[in-house]
């Protein structure tokens, strides 16, 4: 089977592009930037049509993992990478008789502000949908699914916080922040939250291409089912790294206000990288999600194969000196 | 004249397709067009019978809409709406009571109504429906009645609600012009109504023209004697007799401006084979108000499977021959000469009051012959308001003594909840301290009051006291006593902590007291030659039934935590105890305090040979540092509840010896006692048979010559608690081990039901507590259930508040083996009020669900 990877410079991208090498498929990763020599590479940007429909040639299957992935930004280059890349995506698809398509979403297309706990997958919704990238990564995947048919199967992944070795989106961001004694807790960190183990995601991501005949039109969050607490998280990242954890707290109120007070500066200054508060941020930190596995490993097959105290170790161990 | 119409197809709750227009003649033999709700002809899916519902004033059929769906399929469920009412044709004369029960007579006709037929009606609705099933007697089945009357009692004051819709000229501008009465009725729901059920209930009665039938309804109640009505209505409440073999069961509402309880007191009487359940907290609208469809429900099951009797009862364990019989009095009569002490009060410098076996007798026989005199019958209830000690010991003997019922709640309840209870359980006197008549009087208890002990000087008219203790003794001493209560009359209604909800009346009967009291001094083998130091409430009564000596320490008996080392000592030295019996909370202070006790204090504690701990669960370690400060003595501690009082026993040599499992060791069943365990489902639900295997858990049943009669008018309580004939439901979980001991786990409403199984918290709890830092510990579920996460909620007095430290959350995982979402440390635990030492595990779960959720929900 010859599948076609998109985004597989993250670590997400290319975790689920090992796998299916490792068993035997054929892959083809689309990418910007510079990737892994372990599979075949088509270089380019998701919003480039003629690029998509070029990657797409002789393939049987896609995982949409490009994506811009960020808390600021403008709006016009979240539409156009995530809402446009995606209709690319499908077209091309649709061009080349591709049978099926794993669309990689995110479980804040359907969270609205509001504690969610032992929630299942509600429908994605634009107009509720908090910030940039959760309202276009909303209406990718209502796109996607509505794109299921006949003859082609589509199902939407929503991993939850993918965390692991390596990791420079979430961990990195963490523990240098915490090293530099800038990271907080908000509400002291009381909120339950859902993460997943980088391993698990892409496992999951191979399963739902396995099994995306059978639940296709269906979007699915996937995570380690094993809920924690912001403050125990945020402890055990910065604890396997070796700096000091969040020993401040502050109410949600005063975080959401410096966050747009952040938001603001960060968009008409045009400064680079990621700031360090959004609301986005602070409403994630402060606000419970976390997800009723029950119905995704059941329609998927799947489970995780790495418990969080595992996924910890081998965290701890990836910031160890190597021996050599 | 307006034509019947179906209602709007959008009202919540109701399903369109029940809705049809039939024509049925009224009482002039003129054709009128009915709306009727009808879950249609019964056919073989529906082949029970018919449930026949009759609406008052001013509803119509919608307020059945739950009874349609819960039952329509196995019956066939109708609510007409009476003419002139809801969406029926409206009429330009008024229809009398009569009129309105020949009408419905027509409609069933042509309805095509056949039995069984289950009738429930609600408030006016109940004459109606009660005239029809007098009519149609041979097809009742069974009655069910909502708030409702057959009479207007003549002691009874009219509603004020209904005064001011009768007020002359004030009835059609209260009742037809404006909408003051209909709004007044949908606001006595409790909750409120949501706004589109409220609007439901309005909607056929939006204009003033369409409002006449509730004018002319009101108009028809028969208030006045002579009123035309009147002779109908009487009709109706002697006709009851005719249906004395059908099965009543009566839904009530008790915050009802309307139909108060003494209604529903009216119509136990005249419907003697009733039987009751009070949704405390519920209103007129009952029906809105609390599960009535669920009652239904059961009830028409019962109806259908043909048991309807008895389901209290348990005939084979009440006792048949009364030669052997010792009743509750029997040691005052057997000692009737001894001038030995029987009860001590003890007070701060030493014994307060002491009194002989032959005082206590000749107290309790004129006392017993006074109550008679003044007119309190067998089986009248009688509220006791004074607290456990010498008064409350000869006030109570001399209630069983006259046949009647004490009703005992507990201070600690709060006045509200007393109030609750007391009024729910039909009081009709009351004995009490100053205090307690002051209370009483503030609760509008009907009845005989007597007043216990001094009261300040003029008072006596305030507090309404018609007799002294005294005085009453002084009656009675020339008096006969009233013959002996039977074995199976009812002995005393006994009520529940309240801690899950509203606190639950519990009826005994004679032998149910007599075998519990016989239990417990076989299960502690108490000699005649035992004397017992009583620092627990219960027991603090059972001396003279036992008949042996007992002292009550001077401390506050509601609050177990003021028994001190030095006022135990006291208490034992005064009768030179060899039992005591005290709660938890009281052993930790007594050990606490036990350094104050000078050498000869210490001496007299040792001669102690049992020592007793009751009403909650006690740590080994607190049973053996008290049972140390009793020189070592044996200690035991019974598991039970107030429905059934010992179920278990262990010592402590056992506790320290049985190892550890999953739970509280509890124990063996204790003489004549059977235990069996109905085994839970995935969802938490104790659905499994009844089994006496070992190791499996489920809610944990009782069967006893000494288990609780019967919830007092709590029907759906009582049918669920007892479902297994002969048993009692406990509502806690445990589990029995292959030597047949008992280990408790926890409360069915702590059960936490995660996606992978179930998990009881008590087991793990204790894992917690052996940690050092950890004083307390609980374990709860957040989230809905079936999926929930489990976390763990410590009390930790070393350790900052808020999510523990990743050093204690490992510690409390790998101790218990369960990967606790989260562990949160907390200042102090919440724990029930009455015993100082139940953690409140659902509060604990509310507040770990909202900290969690991250709203900032506040840590205490």
């Amino acid at each position: 089977m010859r599948v076609l990877v998109t985004g597989a410079t993250s670590l997400l991208g290319a975790g689920v592009a090992e796998r299916l090498v490792a068993r035997g498929d054929d892959v083809v990763a689309l990418q910007r930037g510079e990737g892994h020599r372990d599979w075949a590479q088509v270089r380019g940007d998701i919003r480039d049509a003629a690029i998509v429909d070029h990657a797409m040639q002789g393939v049987d299957a896609v995982v949409h993992a490009a994506a811009k992935v960020s808390v600021v930004g403008d709006w016009d280059e979240f539409e156009s990478v995530n809402v446009g890349g995606t209709q690319n995506v499908l077209d091309a698809a649709r061009a080349h008789d591709v049978g099926r398509l794993v669309h990689v979403s995110s479980p804040s297309v359907a969270h609205f502000g509001e504690p969610l706990m032992a929630a299942d997958a509600d429908p994605a919704d634009p107009d509720r949908a908090h910030g940039h990238y959760a309202r276009s990564k909303a209406m990718a995947e209502q796109l996607a699914l509505e794109a299921a048919d006949a003859d082609l199967d589509v199902v939407a992944v929503r991993p939850h916080l993918v965390w692991g070795p390596g990791d420079t989106q979430l961990v990195g961001r963490i523990v240098e922040r915490a090293a530099s004694g800038r990271l907080v807790l908000i509400d002291g960190g009381t909120a339950l939250i859902d993460t997943t183990y980088l391993d698990n995601a892409a496992d999951s991501l191979v399963a739902a291409l396995d099994r995306v005949h059978e639940v296709s039109g269906e979007a699915f969050v996937v995570s380690n089912g094993e809920p924690r607490t912001v403050a125990e998280l945020l402890a055990r990242m910065c604890r396997a790294a070796g700096v000091r954890g969040p020993t401040r707290s502050v109410p949600r109120p005063v975080a959401s206000g410096a966050g747009a007070v952040v938001e603001r500066t960060w968009s008409v200054t045009g400064r680079e990288g990621e700031p360090p508060m959004t609301r986005f941020l602070a409403e994630q930190l402060s606000t419970a999600h976390w997800f009723d596995q029950r119905r995704t490993q059941e329609r998927l097959q799947w489970a995780p194969r790495v418990s969080l105290a595992e996924g910890f170790e081998r965290l701890t161990a990836s910031y160890q000196p190597r021996n050599v | 004249m307006t034509s019947a119409s179906l209602p709007p197809a959008d009202l919540p709750g109701l399903d369109p397709k029940w809705s049809r227009i039939v024509s049925a003649p009224d009482a002039t033999g003129t054709s009128r067009r009915w709306h009727v709700l009808d879950t249609g002809p019964t056919g073989p899916d529906a082949p029970m019978g018919t449930v026949l519902c009759v609406h008052g004033n001013p509803t119509w059929s919608y307020t059945f809409r739950s009874i349609l769906a819960a039952l329509g399929d196995s019956w066939r469920v109708i609510a007409p709406d009476h003419l002139g009412m809801g969406y029926s044709e409206r009429t330009d004369h008024p229809h009398t009571l009569a009129d309105r029960i020949d009408e419905l007579g027509s409609l069933t006709d042509e309805l095509g109504v056949h039995g069984p037929v289950l009738v429930v009606a609600h408030d006016w609705g109940g004459p109606i429906a009660l005239g029809w099933a007098e009519k149609h007697a041979d097809v009742v089945a069974g009655i069910t009645l909502l708030n409702t009357a057959v009479s207007q009692p003549d002691d009874a004051s009219v509603p004020p609600l209904i005064a001011t819709a009768r007020a002359g000229r004030l009835l059609r501008t209260v009742t037809h012009r404006t909408r003051t009465f209909l709004d007044g009725t949908l606001r006595l729901a409790h909750p409120a109504l949501p706004r589109d059920v409220a609007d439901a209930y309005r909607a056929p009665y939006r204009e003033a023209g369409r409002r006449r039938a509730i004018a002319d309804f009101v108009a028809d109640i028969p208030l006045e004697s002579d009123h035309p009505s009147r002779p109908t209505l009487d009709q109706v409440g002697e006709g009851l007799d005719a249906l004395r073999d059908v099965p009543v069961l009566l839904l009530w509402g008790p915050r009802d401006p309307v139909f108060a309880d003494r209604y529903l007191r009216d119509l136990q009487r005249r419907l003697p084979q009733a039987q009751t359940h009070r949704f405390e907290g519920a209103g007129h609208l009952v029906i809105e108000d609390a599960p009535v469809a669920e009652a239904v429900e059961r009830f028409a099951a019962d109806l259908a499977a043909g048991r309807t009797r008895e389901l209290r009862v348990v005939p084979a364990l009440l006792p048949t021959t009364s030669t052997q019989r010792r009743t509750l009095w029997s040691a005052l009569e057997d000692r009737a000469q001894d001038g030995s002490v029987a009860v001590v009060e003890m007070g701060r410098r030493g014994p307060a009051r002491a009194i002989t076996w032959k005082q206590l007798a000749a107290t309790v026989r004129d006392l017993s012959a006074g109550l008679t005199a003044v007119g309190v019958r067998p089986q009248d209830r009688v509220a006791l308001l004074v607290p456990p000690g010498a008064d409350l010991t000869a006030v109570l003997y001399a209630t069983w003594r006259a046949g009647a019922v004490p009703v005992v709640a507990d201070a600690g309840l709060g006045l509200p909840a007393l109030r609750r209870a007391l009024r729910g359980a039909d009081v009709q006197h009351v004995i009490g301290v100053a205090r307690g008549l002051s209370a009483a009087k503030g609760m509008g208890l009907p009845g005989t009051y007597v007043s216990v002990g001094g009261f300040p000087p003029g008072l006596r008219r305030a507090l309404g006291v018609d007799y002294t203790a005294t005085e009453l003794a002084q009656i009675g001493r020339q008096l006969p006593t009233s013959t002996k209560p039977s074995v199976t009359a009812e002995a005393a209604v006994l009520f529940t902590s309240g801690a899950t909800g509203p606190a639950k009346g519990v009826v005994y009967r004679h032998a149910q007291l007599e075998a519990q009291r016989d239990i417990i001094a076989e299960t502690f083998d108490i000699r005649p030659n035992d004397r017992l130091v009583a620092a627990f409430a219960p027991f603090a009564l059972f001396g003279p039934a036992l008949g042996i000596p007992s002292a009550v320490p001077a401390m506050d008996i509601t609050k177990p935590a003021t028994l001190t080392s030095r006022a135990m000592a006291d208490a034992i030295a005064a009768i030179d105890a060899t039992l005591v019996f005290a709660a938890p909370a009281a052993l930790r202070n007594i050990v606490r305090t036990a350094s104050s006790l000078d050498q000869a204090q210490r001496e007299r504690c040792e001669r102690v040979r049992l020592l007793l701990s009751a009403g909650a669960p006690v740590p080994r370690e607190t049973l053996r540092a008290a049972s140390l400060v009793l020189g070592g003595c044996e200690a035991h501690t019974p598991y039970g509840m107030t429905e059934a009082m010992p179920v278990a026993d262990v010592t402590l040599a056992e506790l320290e010896s049985g190892g550890r499992g999953n739970g509280v060791l509890v124990g063996h069943p204790v003489p004549g006692v059977q235990i069996a365990i109905s085994p839970l489902d995935p969802t938490g639900a104790a659905t499994g048979a009844l089994t006496d295997s070992a190791d499996v858990t489920g809610e944990i049943c009782v069967r006893g010559p000494h288990v609780k009669d019967h919830y007092d008018q709590l029907w759906v309580t009582q049918r669920e608690s007892a479902r297994d004939h002969g048993w009692h439901r406990t509502g806690d979980i445990g589990h029995l081990d292959p030597e047949g001991r008992l280990w408790v786990e926890g409360r069915i409403a702590h059960i936490i039901t995660t996606p992978v199984g179930v998990v009881t918290p008590v087991g793990p709890e204790q894992r917690l507590e052996r940690l050092d830092p950890v004083r307390l510990a609980a374990v709860v579920g957040v989230g809905p259930a079936g999926r929930q996460a489990v976390v763990a909620v410590v009390e930790a007095p070393q350790q900052d508040k808020g999510v523990a430290s990743l050093e204690l959350t490992d510690a409390l995982r790998l101790a218990s083996g369960i990967e606790f979402a989260a562990v949160l440390v907390v200042d102090e635990l919440p724990v029930d009020i009455r015993h100082n030492s139940k953690i409140d595990r659902v509060r604990v779960s509310q507040m770990a669900s909202e900290v969690l959720a991250g709203h900032g929900g506040a840590l205490s």
